[in-house]
């Protein structure tokens, strides 16, 4: 048993995660005929609590509660990876990748966010606006007017051979290079 | 100038084509304790994101300097085994657990995934996390992360208001 739990508690490969998230696209369409997406979860979160008569919003969500349920369960997932299975050592990270972002000026490597940017000291700095406020913006303001992310998109649509997807996946793939390579650089300056 | 009305019109009707993407196309209701399932698969899901370390920004970082093929892995073979299982389900046509037909929705394409596909990537790689890893993210602890759900939430809204004059 011990054995098992401390095989469990290594980070996983990618040939072991990136079946099984495969595998949520037929277990979603055959359990329940539900097309995997996450992002539409934010959607039906302002359908359900601000419509606020916005045409977008008037539709019928309770209809879409599973993406709710499926959303508080990614959330308890998380919760008991960190917390019963975590894997006792740092993070295996590619160690140019260590000396770029050291360069650019983030300390902290300890944990999956860097403490020194994520945390609740730094909510009303320039580093929260930048990282929580704005990035946290563009990703549900682009999510949706994309139509879909990385999962609706880059997983369920292109499983479904669907061009528009791919042009989708591209384009976050060019929006993140044109941040990392781009624009981080100068947003670390500014602090 | 009817020109322009008809044009219009088009656009409305282009609109309300991608106004909603249903995901839901089971026929039968389902019951409050039928949803328990889903909340099931997503707690595997939220694991397989921490234990594989698709919520670490460090990874998404790396990711977007070519330095590791892990994240491309892990995208790749998802899509892989999806394409197939698609394929499966289509060729032998194969129906739900409760008998229904399944249902495959077509993507129209418009400007906006371009335009919002480049806006999602910057802050992809700004805050280390697509939706579903942010809420693994808030689930490992990470409460501060909170924040950036909730301005992802106002970028929906945001998104739903302005939605008539952007472009599409």
């Amino acid at each position: 048993m011990d054995a098992i739990l401390n095989f469990i508690k290594q980070p996983w490969p990618w040939y072991i995660a990136g079946p099984l998230i495969g595998l949520t696209v037929p277990v979603l369409l055959l359990i329940g005929n539900k097309s995997f997406g996450i992002s539409s979860s934010l959607r039906h979160i302002c359908a359900a609590c601000m419509p606020a008569k916005i045409p977008f919003f008037q539709y019928n969500w309770k209809k879409e509660t599973w993406n709710l349920f499926f959303v508080a369960g990614i959330t308890v997932g998380g919760f008991i990876a960190s917390f019963l299975l975590a894997n006792p050592l740092p993070i295996n990270l590619n160690p140019q990748t260590v000396a770029d972002l050291q360069q650019l000026g983030v300390k902290d490597f300890s944990h999956f966010l860097p403490q020194d940017i994520f945390s609740f000291e730094n909510l009303l700095s320039l580093k929260g606006l930048f990282f929580f406020v704005i990035g946290g913006f563009l990703v549900g303001f682009g999510t949706r007017y994309a139509g879909g992310c990385t999962s609706g998109h880059a997983i369920m649509g292109l499983s479904n051979l669907q061009w528009p997807s791919l042009v989708a996946t591209i384009s976050f793939m060019l929006g993140g290079f044109i941040m990392t390579w781009f624009l981080l650089p100068l947003i670390f300056s500014l602090f | 100038m009817t020109n322009d009305i008809l044009e219009q019109e088009e656009f409305k009707a282009e609109l309300e084509a991608i106004e909603f993407e249903p995901q839901n196309e089971q026929h039968s209701g389902e019951s409050f304790k039928a949803n328990i399932k889903y909340l099931i698969i997503g707690v595997l899901f939220g694991i397989v994101f921490v234990k594989a370390e698709i919520v670490s920004w460090f990874r998404i970082q790396e990711m977007f300097r070519l330095q590791s093929f892990h994240m491309y892995g892990v995208i790749g073979s998802a899509v892989i085994v999806g394409v197939i299982s698609v394929w499966l389900i289509k060729r032998f046509n194969i129906k739900t657990i409760t008998g229904e037909n399944v249902i495959f929705h077509s993507k129209t394409f418009n400007k906006g995934q371009i335009i919002g596909g480049l806006l999602f990537g910057l802050g992809w790689a700004l805050t280390g996390a697509c939706p579903g890893p942010l809420f693994a993210q808030i689930g490992s602890g990470f409460l501060v992360i909170i924040i950036t759900l909730l301005s992802a939430i106002a970028g929906t809204w945001v998104y739903g208001l302005l939605r008539d004059k952007l472009p599409h």
